[in-house]
């Protein structure tokens, strides 16, 4: 079994926020980590490949010290990685990204099953996985918190919805993403991280993929980003203390004058 | 490409450096330094008052296509045969966009045996409803909603496409876009246009709420988009709507296919979703323990809202996980949200902080979650839920009488 786990490195969103007198974005040193959804991706990518056999490919698009972010993955067990790293891939936007990871994995040999992080928590958008199942022609299952295999080319996918959760069944090769409910993710282990640290992690750029310059990157995007700013600010903020009567008494009232005493 | 610097203007304020999501932007010698990891995000040009940094400018296509004559168009979510609000929502919104840019809205019902909702949808603001019904519609999996969308699309070519970001929007959404190979907006909550050049000013937060972005799609149609539930408003239902009910065959369900739905296994039927609820009475580590958890529902059945909780009170088991807000959670934005014994860490403020109104209720005076509460309530969270608890049914009570 060929499994691709894509793994993003992100900065660590609690370092970012707004100034709150300024509302200005401010950052004490901001520490790049492996996307924490990425993680239960790694861990169902690993717990597969014991139960069927197989190999872990790890892949990334970033930056060159994105590189890190693998090795520190690759010290939870996985077999290898590749990062696609060129300044050309600059300024992708999630379609750009996916037609990226999509010619890499085809680059790496194909995959039967990939999974994903539910979403990376610096962009929130949870498109580059079901545009990458689309461009790779293969199904797609989103937010899934149980996966079995039926036969060893169907799995059972066991998701969360709006309503609940579903249980669907999907056809291999497919792409997978997942949700944290999914398991545990295991501790790194010192022999694997031992042995990360030697790995060499392969670097592909547009040379090595079958794409135009104009196919990637900021060029290759469907979509710009025209503006950023600051989210509206707050109304004042009030400080209350009393008995708890006297706070519930001025909350309801409050809450009423405000039109928010629901239905 | 990267960053585009102009030396001459920069006098080494620092400003960007302090701006950059990525970190990757330095000052050597009074000469700024932009490092390897630059994604182009702009936040930095946004901040330099002296417009030293520029995004490098795409070249326009020299044509555009021309414009897709069939209007704006909405996903119609419904669930079990039950219209799910954020399309009422949507619809309304469509409704304005289309007038400004003259053109019609489509609502567009993907299901099985769901005719009866069509009407619902024109009187929700929809001049038309294209109405698909397959068995293998009947319940949600992404490739026979993504294929049925696709096909409707590159047959009657809307020029706009919006859905709920609900977890059945963001799932098939995306391979609606990437099949008809143009650009997708997630999560969006303002919608703008740009008459002259018919864009859609899209902007959604991002970095969890802590910057926002105005997003376009330039040269390919549709222009689409999810959008965030509650933001937008439900119009007074029109009486005795005029539109047309347009049933449509589908032919891209005839293949086997490659995923199917099996069954339901669980279904949270006590209240309604999260990201669907006005009111959020949220609880954390401050609760103590599960049964506190009871408070929380019934302020929440008092508001007509939903219960929501931190990490903290998931992983101590004192409720499901569907529940919880927050990085790894779900991000929602209510007109109001309750956080009750919840200290504020930066992973749950991201998934709460674009709430209209937020109450903070908690012992710690120095508990982050004052720092964006529009009320803090300093005190036990115990003592002062049972007595809000009586102050509103005491009001409801003298309603009724």
């Amino acid at each position: 079994m060929r499994i691709v786990v894509c793994i993003k490195q992100v900065p660590e969103t609690q370092d970012v926020h707004l100034d709150p007198v300024t509302h200005t974005l401010q950052r004490a040193g901001v520490k790049a980590i492996i996307n924490p959804f990425d993680l239960y991706a790694l861990e169902e990518g690993l717990r597969v490949k014991e139960a069927q056999g197989g190999e872990v490919t790890l892949l990334s698009m970033g930056p060159p010290q994105a590189a890190e972010a693998l090795r520190e993955a690759l010290g939870y067990g996985a077999d290898k990685a590749a990062l696609l790293s060129d300044q050309a891939f600059a300024g992708a936007d999630t379609w750009a990204t996916a037609l990226t990871l999509a010619k890499a994995i085809e680059h790496l040999g194909g995959a039967d099953l990939v999974f994903t992080g539910k979403q990376a928590i610096d962009g929130d958008t949870a498109q580059v996985g079901p545009m990458l199942a689309t461009i790779l022609n293969i199904p797609y299952v989103a937010w899934a918190r149980k996966v079995t295999f039926s036969g060893d080319k169907t799995i059972e996918v066991e998701r969360l919805l709006d309503h609940g959760y579903d249980a669907v069944a999907v056809d291999l090769p497919a792409v997978v993403s997942v949700v944290k409910e999914i398991n545990e993710p295991r501790p790194p282990s010192f022999k694997a991280k031992l042995k990360a640290k030697k790995e060499n992690i392969p670097v592909l750029t547009l040379a090595d993929l079958q794409l135009a310059e104009n196919q990637v990157g900021l060029k290759g995007s469907f979509t710009q980003v025209v503006k950023v700013f600051p989210p509206p600010a707050r109304g004042v903020p009030q400080n209350w203390t009393g008995t708890p009567p006297e706070l519930a008494a001025r909350l309801w009232a409050r809450l009423q004058e405000l039109g928010l005493q629901g239905c | 490409m990267s960053l585009i610097f102009y030396p001459d203007k920069c006098t080494a304020c620092g400003l960007c450096l302090d701006a950059c999501p990525f970190g990757v932007l330095s000052l050597e010698h009074e000469k700024l330094i932009i490092g390897q990891g630059c994604t182009l995000c702009g936040t930095c040009v946004e901040v330099c008052p002296l417009a030293a940094l520029e995004l490098p400018k795409e070249e326009a296509p020299s044509t555009r296509p021309q414009i897709p004559p069939d209007g704006i168009w909405v996903f119609a979510e419904q669930h079990r045969g039950k219209l799910i609000p954020v399309t009422q929502q949507l619809i309304g919104e469509a409704r304005r966009l289309a007038d400004a840019l003259q053109v019609k809205v489509a609502a567009v019902l993907l299901g099985h045996q769901v005719a009866a909702l069509a009407t619902t949808l024109l009187a929700a603001g929809a001049d038309k409803v294209y109405l698909a019904e397959h068995p293998a519609l009947a319940h949600f999996c992404e490739e026979p909603f993504s294929l049925a969308l696709t096909e409707l699309a590159q047959r009657f070519r809307p020029e706009i496409i919006l859905a709920g970001a609900t977890y059945v929007g963001r799932a098939f959404i995306p391979q609606v876009a990437a099949h008809l190979k143009t650009g997708l907006t997630a999560d969006c909550t303002a919608f703008d246009l740009d008459p002259e050049k018919r864009l859609l000013l899209q902007t959604r937060p991002a970095f969890g709420g802590n910057i926002m972005a105005t997003i376009i799609t330039p040269f390919t149609f549709p222009q689409m988009a999810t959008a965030r539930p509650g933001v937008f408003k439900i119009r007074p239902p029109v009486h005795n709507p005029t539109g047309e009910i347009i049933p449509v065959a589908l032919t891209s369900l005839n293949d086997p296919p490659h995923s199917r739905f099996l069954a339901i296994v669980e279904e949270i039927k006590e209240r309604l979703p999260l990201a669907e609820a006005e009111v959020i009475v949220a609880g954390g580590r401050g609760l103590k323990e599960a049964k506190n958890f009871r408070l929380l529902e019934e302020l929440a059945d008092l508001l007509g809202g939903a219960v929501g909780a931190s990490r903290a009170a998931v992983d101590a088991g004192w409720i499901p996980y569907a529940h919880q807000i927050g990085q790894t959670g779900q991000t929602v934005s209510p007109k109001l949200y309750f956080a009750i014994g919840i200290s504020g860490a930066a992973q749950h403020l991201v998934g709460m902080q674009s709430s209209d109104f937020i109450v903070a209720i908690n012992k710690d005076p120095a508990a982050p979650i004052f720092q964006i509460a529009n009320l803090s309530l300093v005190g036990d969270a115990l003592e002062i839920l049972p007595a809000l608890i009586q102050e509103i049914k005491k009001t409801k009570l003298s309603n009724r009488l």
